[in-house]
């Protein structure tokens, strides 16, 4: 007899104190009910979320990350860490996309820790959206392996990042529509792509030349990545001596 | 002795029955009350908390939430039940009232009764089994009676003390047939042999805080309520609102439980009104509350449409303009400024109509739904209440007082707190509850500390040497964890678990006695990381990391496993997947323990010299309350005379006399020997931080370095120099301070002053000052007032939007009124003009504007316009808010740190703001606040230390590539560069670091932590997770 067991997604939550831990306080006093899918780390505030934790989280196979802060203007410290978290996040789900992780496995949310109703719908919403998508990869058709190896050079690419961002990417207006516009538009991306895409791309590669000598083709198939976009990065990658051409295998150059 | 009881009095001499003495006994348990206990047994004092209800709380508690922010009331308030409840000072006697009172100032003897609650509240753990059992069910007052509860029950669920007691309802009581709770009870709490008594304290002064009541409609009748059934009053509809209220938050009305999509709010039921019943001033809050209920009905109800029936609109208060535009603007939301009646109940739908004038006449319209925003009346008892303690009342039936000092009563060692005094908002009551604290401190200044207690803790061990040995206690918390998560199985599975030594289970982890014996188990068995799976860190962590300090291990050794809001409570159908979660969520937690690392909370010396910016009243106030209780005060004023804007203001609207006022207040600054006044002064610089400042002054080309420990801002407020209707231009035209100047010196010009218009709102509830200035429509009433007292045939016509002669100003309007002086309204698209006209040899000033309930423009040609001229930010604030890392609120006022419950704080700690530099207030409203400030600023100075949390940031140097992310994220200041050997080295001040960790999320190298939150200790909580 086959046994079809019912797919159980871990979310991982990274909770502020002050809200929307105080929301999921207040949802369990209210009794609502919603799945048991959420692991939850309080954090003192939403902006102590580093890059970092949410690769982490996912490179250990977690199905789902849930970021909860207080709501915009409301963050309980005076610089106001929600606004942090809300361009952390919009940051990892771009990075999320690029390495094959599905971003709809991130979500953020704001939640005061007078919600519990809103507390118990969100996690009932986000729960069975994960629980669609089903486990790590499957929605994403790529083995974990895969995305695990992705993580792992989005996990050393943070420091750079968080640089970055500090020079380049600081967002001009403090709102929640100025971070949105921002972050939708289209001076981000290219700027973004070639900042922070670019070299993920660049790592990623690295990562695979290194285990073993590879065919162009085989990285831009192991890494799906477009054709075009596979030889521009082997180029620049020559011409910094990161890796030498062996006939039609490619190899790191040794230090 | 036991070694291990560990509260002691210390370093205190003994009196007489102790146990039954204190220092000051606050009468009132709700917010104020609250808060005035707090504050003094912060301060030094030892304080009685007397409550008649069987929780501390009061009104505030059922609120759903607060205006203008749409704080959640109770997440707000509870905080300060739990502080209540663990600071050692405060005792707290719930369902007790006062019998009588004898004795005087310093040395009163207070006889209290206490009701029997039929609960030993030692042994009550609050597990709520004898609820469940119990099998009578009885409205539940709680909940305004819309939903039921049992004769036996937990008030409301975060009360503090968290214990049930009886009601009258209860079988046994009634006539013994049931004792089912006896018989679930497994702690033996229940004891039906309780009868009332009687406990006689003394203490040396009172403050009363026993609030208000509502008004209740029903008395009258003319509103329906209690005969239709959808007519509810405005805290029912609180209770409507609120998730924990009878619906969970959804609004249902009465007669058929469902959604009501329309709704009628109908202003001022019991307040402004001269009818039999009915109160003559206005209740103060109503205008706000209720815009607060429409902005929370349209949350819930989005397609709700909303009608408002008002009279003038009075959103006086801090940021409450905007509050009302908001609520204004929401889709579907119409105000309506008419009177109203009830017409009819329709029977088939119970729909309710209501009756009310429009420019066409009557109309008459259905609602679904009838909230009455009723007024604020005495407390009901208030004349037996006063006579016990021999005050006396007003003629409103609240607490009279002294407009010089709003504390007092007509009792010396008698003080008051909160609404008592009349209609107050939330943050007002909690001001006037820390000035109260203030003033019996001043007068028990000489006994301060004698009687208080501090908990002394054994030496804590070093363990940094040791393997983690954790402990796990899991909590069945009755059956609220019990039920769904198997407790025994999660004990096994804890078991095995790395670095795990022990675990156990106990019924309640909370108990006082579980608590001590999980001392003792963490001294046998050297436990030195401990686990607690039980409820929320948010209220327990302290009490269980006060349980490791007693066992002599540090408290930061502790994490909190919260299986019970994030598991049992949420998850309770699913017994399996949540025993499976609660032993991810132990394993978590078991993973971070072994991690956590011992944190100091290091205390930081206080300065114990005060300083004071502004020397107005409201500078002066506080700097004498002070000086009075010993503390060295410097009072800076940029000016060079003290008195500030009182200079200019010479009778208050009852007619008392300020400019003597101000003349004695002055003498007794500038003779006080420990008030050190500085005229003429400017700061240029402020360095430091809380308990430690250095404030750099300038003063007559001389420059002095002030040290001191708190600072508080009075810097105060200046009035508008109107731009438009001719003023500056025709010496007719003056400002509402200017005829006040020529009143009280009895101008000769005055004389030839036949008739006069007042123009409301000059330069303010407007797009660049969108705030009213709150005390201009009272100043024109104490204006007009005094020239018709002077000259009773002259003219006066007042042109205003909405009159806000709030609370017991009214009575003012009123009068004018009835002195015949003629109210205009005006619409801000359509405002008044002014004009000169030279018209048969005569001239005069032609003000036009158009009367909307005529119809019609008028003309009024008179001999003098006074305008009412906003009050305004005082020039260089900006410059005092970043010397002091204060911030500003939109309109250039100063941003408290709460706007409820922080009124007279500022985030940034050891500053404290009070009078017009906060916003717009009265005179008396000025000294209360003032009392207030000094009163929270004594919080601090009476120690000799500050603690600081030990969950700051700290930089390895090593790391430090000093790129400034740190620095740039952190808008406290906490971090600076310093040069080292090594290069320039970001560095943490862990004064002024509040531990959010931006800065650790934004270092690039990970040179600097956020301790107790490490980036190790988060990983190690993400991979136990996952490796479930």
């Amino acid at each position: 007899m086959a046994i079809t067991t019912e797919f159980k997604p871990v979310i991982i939550g990274f909770l502020c104190n002050w809200c929307c831990y105080g929301g999921a306080d207040l949802a369990g006093v209210s009794r609502f009910q919603y799945p048991p899918y959420l692991r939850v780390i309080r954090l003192m505030c939403s902006g102590r979320v580093d890059l970092e934790f949410i690769f982490r989280a996912f490179a250990k196979k977690a199905d789902g990350v849930f970021i909860g802060g207080c709501h915009l203007n409301d963050c309980h410290y005076n610089p106001e860490g929600n606004y942090d978290a809300l361009g952390n996040s919009l940051i990892a789900r771009r990075i999320l996309g690029q390495i094959g992780v599905n971003p709809e496995r991130l979500r953020l949310e704001w939640v005061s820790a007078g919600e519990g109703t809103r507390f118990a719908e969100v996690m009932i919403e986000f729960s069975s959206k994960v629980k669609s998508l089903g486990p790590l990869g499957a929605s994403e058709g790529v083995d974990v392996a895969d995305l695990q190896a992705g993580l792992e050079a989005a996990t050393q690419l943070v420091p750079y990042i968080k640089l970055v961002e500090r020079e380049r990417l600081r967002v001009p207006v403090r709102t929640d529509e100025g971070y949105r516009e921002f972050f939708g538009s289209a001076d981000f991306d290219a700027l973004f792509q070639e900042l922070v895409l670019d070299k993920l791309t660049m790592s990623r590669i690295m990562g695979l030349v290194r285990t073993k000598p590879v065919s162009a083709r085989e990285i831009s198939s192991g890494l799906r990545l477009d054709p075009a976009d596979v030889a521009r990065h082997l180029n620049d990658l020559a011409r910094q001596g990161m890796l030498r051409f062996d006939g039609d295998e490619l190899q790191a150059a040794t230090v | 002795m036991d070694p291990h009881v560990h509260e002691t009095i210390a370093q205190r001499p003994r009196r007489p029955a102790d146990d039954n003495y204190g220092d000051v006994m606050v009468v009132g348990g709700g917010i104020s009350g609250i808060q005035a206990a707090l504050d003094l047994a912060t301060a030094g004092f030892k304080v009685y908390l007397v409550e008649k209800t069987p929780t501390i709380g009061g009104k505030m508690s059922q609120l759903d939430k607060t205006f203008p922010t749409n704080d959640c009331s109770m997440c707000i308030e509870s905080p300060k039940f739990i502080e209540c409840d663990r600071q050692p000072n405060i005792e707290i006697l719930t369902y007790t009232e006062v019998d009588s009172v004898e004795g005087k100032a310093g040395d009163f003897s207070v006889t209290l009764v206490r009701k029997p609650r039929y609960i030993d509240e030692d042994k009550c753990t609050g597990c709520t089994v004898c609820v469940e059992y119990c099998p009578v069910k009885i409205p539940d007052p709680f909940n305004q009676n819309l939903s039921l509860n049992k004769a036996v029950h937990i008030y409301f669920s975060q009360a503090v003390p968290l214990v049930t007691y009886i009601d009258d309802s209860c079988l046994y009581l009634k006539d013994r047939t049931c004792s089912i709770c006896m018989g679930v009870c497994e702690n033996k709490a229940i004891d039906f042999s309780q009868v009332p008594e009687k406990v006689e304290i003394k203490v040396g002064a009172i403050v009363l805080s026993p609030g208000y009541e509502t008004f209740d409609p029903r008395i009258r009748g003319d509103y329906g309520y209690g005969t239709i059934e959808n007519v509810v009053t405005s805290l029912d509809f609180e209770r409507l609102l609120c998730a924990t209220g009878p619906h969970e938050g959804q609004i249902l009305r009465p007669s058929d439980r469902k959604h009501p999509h329309k709704i009628a709010w109908i202003h001022c039921v019991g307040s402004r009104q001269l009818t039999p019943g009915g109160n003559s001033y206005c209740s103060a809050v109503c205008c706000s509350y209720t815009q607060k209920q429409v902005i929370l009905a349209k949350d819930h109800v989005p397609d709700l449409e909303a009608r408002i029936f008002h009279n003038d609109i009075r959103s006086y208060g801090k940021d409450f303009e905007r509050f009302y535009q908001r609520a204004e603007r929401l889709p579907g939301v119409e105000f309506i400024r008419s009177y109203v009646s009830i017409g009819r109940e329709i029977p088939e739908s119970k729909n309710v109509t209501i009756r009310y004038a429009t420019p066409d006449g009557v109309r008459e319209e259905e609602f679904e739904l009838v909230v009455l925003s009723v007024g604020l009346n005495p407390p009901r008892d208030a004349q037996a209440f006063a006579q016990k303690f021999g005050v006396e009342l007003g003629p409103q039936g609240f607490c009279k007082t002294n407009p010089f000092n709003p504390i007092e009563t007509s009792r010396a060692g008698i003080f008051i707190s909160g609404a008592f005094q009349g209609p107050l908002d939330i943050p007002e009551s909690v001001v006037t509850a820390s000035a109260a604290a203030a003033l019996s401190a001043q007068l028990l200044q000489s006994r301060r500390g004698m009687l208080t207690r501090e908990r002394v803790y054994p030496v804590e061990k070093d363990v940094s040497e040791e393997e983690a040995r954790v402990g796990v206690f899991v909590c069945r918390c009755g059956a609220n964890i019990g039920r769904v998560v198997d407790v025994p199985g999660l004990v096994d599975y804890s078991r095995t678990l790395g670095n795990v030594v022990h675990a156990e289970e106990s019924l309640f982890a909370c108990a006082t006695n579980t608590a001590q014996a999980i001392s003792n188990t963490i001294r046998d068995k050297g436990l030195n990381r401990v686990v607690v799976a039980a409820c929320t860190p948010r209220t327990h962590e302290p009490l269980f990391r006060d349980t490791l300090r007693e066992a002599g291990i540090n408290q930061y050794f502790f994490d909190m496993a919260n299986i019970r809001e994030h598991c049992s409570w949420v998850h309770s159908k699913e017994q399996e997947d949540a025993t499976r979660k609660a032993k991810d969520i132990v394993r978590m937690s078991v993973a971070r323990a072994s991690r956590l690392e011992p944190l100091d909370e290091f205390a930081l010396p206080v300065n114990k010299t005060a300083l004071v910016v502004g020397g107005g009243v409201a500078g002066m106030t506080s700097a004498c309350t002070l000086a009075e209780q010993g503390y060295e005060t410097y009072l800076l004023e940029k000016a060079s005379d003290l008195g500030g804007m009182a200079r200019r203001i010479h009778y208050t609207l009852e007619g008392l006399d300020v400019q003597a006022f101000l003349d004695d207040l002055r003498k007794k600054v500038y003779r006080h020997s420990s008030i050190h006044v500085i005229t003429d002064a400017t700061i240029t610089q402020v360095a430091g931080y809380v308990g430690n400042f250095t404030t750099t002054v300038k003063s007559k080309g001389r420059v002095r370095e002030i040290r001191h420990g708190a600072a508080i801002i009075a810097t105060g407020a200046e009035e508008h120099r109107p731009t438009e209707y001719l003023y500056g231009q025709d010496a007719r035209v003056m400002t509402q301070l200017e005829l006040e100047a020529k009143i009280s010196r009895r101008d000769a010009g005055l004389a030839g002053v036949h008739s006069l218009v007042m123009i409301q709102c000059v330069g303010c509830r407007q797009e660049d000052r969108n705030y009213c200035s709150r005390v201009c429509c009272s100043g024109a009433m104490k204006n007009a007032l005094k020239l018709k007292g002077m000259q009773p045939e002259i003219d006066i016509y007042v042109l205003f939007r909405d009159m806000r002669t709030y609370g017991f100003r009214e009575d003012s309007y009123l009068a004018a009124s009835n002195q015949d002086v003629k109210f205009i309204r005006y619409e801000p698209d359509d405002k008044p003009r002014v004009e000169t006209v030279e018209e048969g040899g005569r001239s005069f000033l032609r003000v036009t504007a158009a009367d909307p309930v005529l119809r019609r423009r008028l003309a009024l040609d008179v001999d003098a316009v006074v305008l009412s001229a906003a009050v305004i930010p005082a020039a260089g604030s900006q410059d005092i808010a970043r010397m002091f890392k204060l911030s500003l609120g939109p309109d250039g006022f100063f941003q408290e740190a709460h706007v409820k419950l922080r009124p007279v704080d500022f985030a940034a700690e050891g500053v404290y703001l009070c009078g017009t530099a906060q916003y717009p207030k009265h005179l008396s409203e000025t000294i209360s606040q003032a009392y207030g400030a000094a009163g929270r600023a004594l919080t601090m100075l009476t120690h000799d230390t500050v603690v600081a949390s030990g969950s700051v940031c700290a930089v390895d140097s090593v790391d430090c590539v000093s790129c400034g992310a740190c620095i740039s994220v952190c808008t406290y200041g906490a971090i600076e560069f310093e040069d080292t050997p090594r290069g320039r080295k970001a560095k943490v001040n862990p004064v002024l670091c509040k531990g959010d960790g931006l800065c650790n999320a934004k270092c690039p190298t990970g040179a600097i932590a956020l301790k107790h939150y490490t980036d190790d200790e988060v990983f190690r909580q993400i991979d136990a997770a996952l490796a479930g």
